[in-house]
């Protein structure tokens, strides 16, 4: 027991500490004057802005794949459930290197695209399809079991008064799903705040335009601005922790509406 | 014959019901009712479906996602690897910075997955069998690095041991390498990797309860006899699978080892390191190489987690009634 | 084994699952620990058994403190309330588990291991099993299997919490009888945790009482039925009619009325008098202590059974008595209701 919580602060608690610790190396101005430099801001925004739209791309695809996996039979839908989990198994530098060579403009998917004008690696667009590609599983492996466990009665109990499939779904099946969708969302967005492999090739990596916070952090690191490293680190890990908090309130808040029988 | 039946009892129903839709006023439902009796003979639609061009459209969508998003770069990855023909793909995996690489891995994800299985048990044990103070702290912590972007995970250790870091001085002076060395990689992984092991016990081991455990105590078992013959074989699918998602995130971590690593060739390069330095320098069959190899460990591990997953839940059978 | 426990406290956090228990088990004895829920009784057989500890008290088997050893060194055979079969072992590993863990230098070599388990098996009538997995077993077989688990380490006492609890009616009766049977034939002290009165009666030597951490009782099923040593027991066991009543220089009043029965002991003030529905002899109007109106009558055999609206007592006690058919009983009659034995007890 003592063991365990000794093994813990070493490896997780005196780092995180030593963090925290070092933004006091800074006043309150300079922090400031960091995280509100034009570079900076500019990596956040990209970064969870970007995310943001990844998550809600994965929250409606997600709810259609899960739909599709759980609610109906058709040939290879083992193998597709199955593959829903590459992005988590997938090393992100594999990914990385995967989608920038699949979206370049003379790549498979990059070059029929160049010709409608859409241009996607080396563009914010990339980094986009990097997250959406990063956040694919969090949604459909939170929401699935929820669905698996749904209670077949409530949707006949909606059809025999009345309501047709439309309304048994909007109105029945996916309020019962809110909880485990919004979670879903939470952690995909959360994933692509903090994702770097898979992003950085395809980014291009333009400060100001294409470049995320994590790649900030690192090349603030190469340049030794530990200080700099740090202030934006501090920044993101405050907005994980929220998102934590905030998926630990959903989950709570899930329970209490629908208890456990 | 069995259509006969269904739809003779849902006749039966329909009859049931409809006095009781007239008294309470309730005029709409009628005509729909009309319809479904003036078309017996095929069976009434499930109600728990969606009409066959919705299905469709679903699934469709379902397919191109994933397709596009998923399995492209699966096959992107093995296509340009083999993209000059086997021989050049031997080749290079057989180059000396390849197979440090490799190796490097390999030492990496060993002691990250041994410590981190042991530490791992011990924790989902304190945490499942135990009620102390702190424990919600504790479960916490366990998560955090799950929720941390891997590059913060590599920069807190190199605000510890770098130059200017807090412990950096002091190695200095004693000449110990933990940053830009094996050292500081392997911290980097245990500390990302950390949660799996942990995660995967913990909801088993409290699903199981303790009455197992009193039970081998009151039959004289020690604590170790206990532990070995009677907990052990009871999460050992779920400590597979923890060690297994461990091992393939060791191996495959990037962003934590590529703060850490200080990209010495041949000496602090990890494989996921290789491929992204290859490629830097447009030596795509090379670093698709690498990356088909790690692909393929993903492969593997997607297929044994399923095979492990079945097992999980077949284990899962309760053992009362 | 004799088994001697004496003022065990236990508290959770702040509230006491014991509270000053003593209890004397004689050798071969099987004693039945019945109580509602919360009544302390599984914590009892734990700490017995090493399971837990207590904060204070002693606990001592056969003489000596048990208290200085482990659940492991106890030689105690628990049976658990849902029996905790080693699940990925066979139903004959699980039994030979006992056996195996025992420290190599008194370790049975494995013929004689086997030998003992197909003889435990042969006991509880299940040899055939012995290949299968807990899974694979009904209720009722896991709970024999259990006990052929625990007996095979040669147990000193035997403890069995809720042994009969997840079982269904029927082969409940059967396994209670089989108890029975089996502590006749193997006569190991047992102690076994119900909270089934009708369990405890019909199984157990002896019957301790609990209620709140406190030992209410300790006798015979005899005992603890016919002569309640408190207002508690009286209400658990059985089912009692209670009505408020005043005592006061030993005479007895129902709503200002004087009952004809005198208080068993002496107190006064507000008390409760306790009545068994059997022991109520019924008569005609003013014949008896109590009052009530027939409200309706069933006849059926040699009885009829008359729902009796009791006067007084707020009116509201309806009781079921049962009456030879030699005067038939009329529906809005007024009866009187004597009772043939009675408890009263201090306290409103």
């Amino acid at each position: 027991m003592g063991l365990t919580l000794t093994w813990l602060s070493v490896i997780i608690l005196i780092p995180l500490a030593g963090l925290f610790l070092k933004t006091f190396d800074l006043s309150l101005e300079q922090f400031w004057g960091i995280v509100t430099s034009r570079r900076t801001l500019n990596a956040l925004r990209i970064s969870f802005g970007l995310s943001f739209a990844a998550a809600c791309v994965n929250l409606v695809m997600g709810t259609i794949i899960v739909w599709a996996l759980v609610r109906y039979r058709f040939p290879g839908r083992r193998l597709f459930d199955a593959i829903v989990d590459v992005p988590f198994a997938l090393p992100t530098a594999v990914a990385g290197v995967a989608l920038t060579q699949l979206f370049a403009t003379k790549g498979w998917l990059g070059a029929p695209l160049a010709e409608l004008g859409i241009k996607v690696a080396f563009t914010p667009i990339g980094i986009f399809i990097a997250m959406v590609f990063i956040g694919i599983p969090f949604v459909v492996r939170t929401v699935q079991p929820v669905l698996i466990d749904l209670d077949p009665e409530i949707e006949e109990a909606a059809a025999s008064l009345g309501a047709n499939r439309w309304h048994t779904v909007f109105r029945v099946i996916l309020p019962s799903l809110i909880p485990a969708l919004l979670t879903g969302f939470a952690l995909a967005f959360a994933r692509a705040i903090g994702e770097y492999g898979s992003v950085i090739f395809i980014a291009g990596n333009l400060p100001n335009v294409s470049e995320i916070a994590p790649l900030l952090i690192v090349i603030r690191l190469s340049e030794f601005r530990y200080a700099d490293a740090t202030a934006i680190a501090v920044v993101m890990l405050v907005a994980s922790f929220l998102i934590i908090f905030l998926i630990n309130r959903l989950q709570r808040w899930a329970q209490a509406r629908i208890p456990v029988h | 014959m069995s259509m006969q039946t269904g739809y003779a009892s849902s006749t039966s129903e329909l009859q049931s019901y409809a006095p009781a839709a007239t008294d309470a006023g309730v005029a709409a439902p009628a005509p729909r009712r009309e319809i479904a009796r003036s078309r017996p003979v095929t069976a009434p639609r499930d109600a728990r479906t969606e009409p066959g061009p919705v299905r469709f459209i679903i699934i469709a969508l379902a397919i191109a996602f994933l397709s596009i998003f998923v399995v492209l770069p699966l096959v992107v990855v093995f296509a340009s690897a083999f993209s000059k023909g086997i021989s050049a793909y031997i080749a290079a995996l057989a180059e000396p910075e390849a197979l440090a690489a490799i190796r490097l891995t390999l030492l990496i994800a060993a002691i990250s997955v041994t410590l981190n299985l042991v530490f791992g048990v011990i924790a989902a044990w304190a945490i499942s069998k135990f009620d102390f103070t702190g424990k919600t702290f504790l479960i916490t912590l366990i998560d955090l690095p799950f929720s941390v972007s891997p590059v913060i995970s590599g920069l807190v250790f190199v605000l510890l041991f770098g130059a200017q870091g807090y412990f950096g001085p002091w190695l200095q002076a004693h000449n110990v390498h933990i940053l830009f060395a094996v050292p500081g990689i392997a911290l980097a992984t245990i500390f990302v990797t950390f949660p799996f092991v942990a995660r995967a016990l913990i909801p088993l081991m409290q699903e199981q309860g303790t009455q197992e455990e009193e039970a081998a105590i009151s039959l004289g078992a020690s604590g170790l006899q206990t532990f070995f013959r009677v907990t052990l074989p009871n999460i050992k699918w779920g400590l597979l699978y923890g060690v297994l998602l461990c091992n393939a995130r060791a191996m495959g971590e990037f962003g934590a080892v590529s703060v850490v690593s200080g990209h010495i060739r041949g000496e602090t390069n990890t494989m996921p390191l290789l491929v992204e330095i290859l490629y830097n320098e447009y030596q795509f069959v090379a670093s698709f190489a690498i990356a088909s190899l790690l692909a393929m460990l993903a492969l593997i591990t997607l297929i044994v987690k399923t095979i492990l997953e079945r097992r999980l839940d077949e284990g899962q059978l309760p053992n009362g009634d | 084994m004799a088994i001697e426990v004496k003022n065990i406290v236990k508290k959770f956090g702040s509230f006491a699952a014991l509270d000053n228990v003593d209890l004397k088990v004689a050798d071969g004895e099987l004693l039945a620990l019945l109580g509602p829920s919360g009544s302390g009784k599984t914590t009892l057989l734990r700490i017995i058994a090493g399971l837990d500890w207590p904060d204070s008290g002693e606990v001592s088997i056969d003489g000596e403190n048990a208290l200085a050893r482990g659940a492991s060194e106890r030689q105690v055979g628990f049976v658990f309330q849902h029996y905790a079969l080693f699940r990925h072992m066979t139903v004959f590993e699980n039994v030979a588990f006992g056996l195996r863990v025992q420290p190599r230098a008194v370790r049975k070599d494995e013929a004689t291991i086997r030998a003992r388990v197909k003889e435990l098996l042969d006991l509880v009538q299940l040899d055939w099993l012995a290949n299968r997995y807990p899974s694979q077993l009904s209720g009722g077989q896991r709970q024999r299997i259990a006990l052929a688990r625990a007996l095979a380490i040669e147990p000193r006492i035997l403890l069995l919490d809720e042994p009969f609890g997840a079982l269904d009616a029927k082969v409940r009766k059967e396994l209670r009888q089989w108890l029975r049977s089996l502590h006749n034939e193997i006569h190991v002290t047992s102690i076994f945790v119900t909270h089934d009165q009708e369990e405890a009666l019909e199984v157990a030597n002896r019957v301790v009482v609990m209620d709140k951490g406190r030992i209410e009782q300790i006798g015979t099923p005899g005992d603890v039925y016919d002569n309640p040593a408190t207002a508690f027991v009286h209400g658990f066991i059985g089912e009692s009619i209670v009505l408020p009543v005043d005592v006061s220089g030993g005479s007895v009043r129902l709503d200002g009325r004087l009952l004809n029965i005198a208080p068993d002991a002496p107190l006064s003030g507000a008390a409760k008098l306790f009545v068994r529905r059997h022991d109520m002899a019924i008569g005609p109007a003013g014949s008896g202590a109590l009052e009530g109106a027939v409200r309706h009558v069933r006849s059926f055999g040699p009885i009829q059974r008359a729902e009796v609206a009791l006067s007084g007592g707020e009116g509201r006690t309806v009781i079921e008595i049962d009456a030879p058919r030699d005067r038939e009983l009329q529906a809005g009659e007024i009866v009187s209701l004597q009772p043939r034995r009675y408890r009263i007890f201090a306290g409103s």
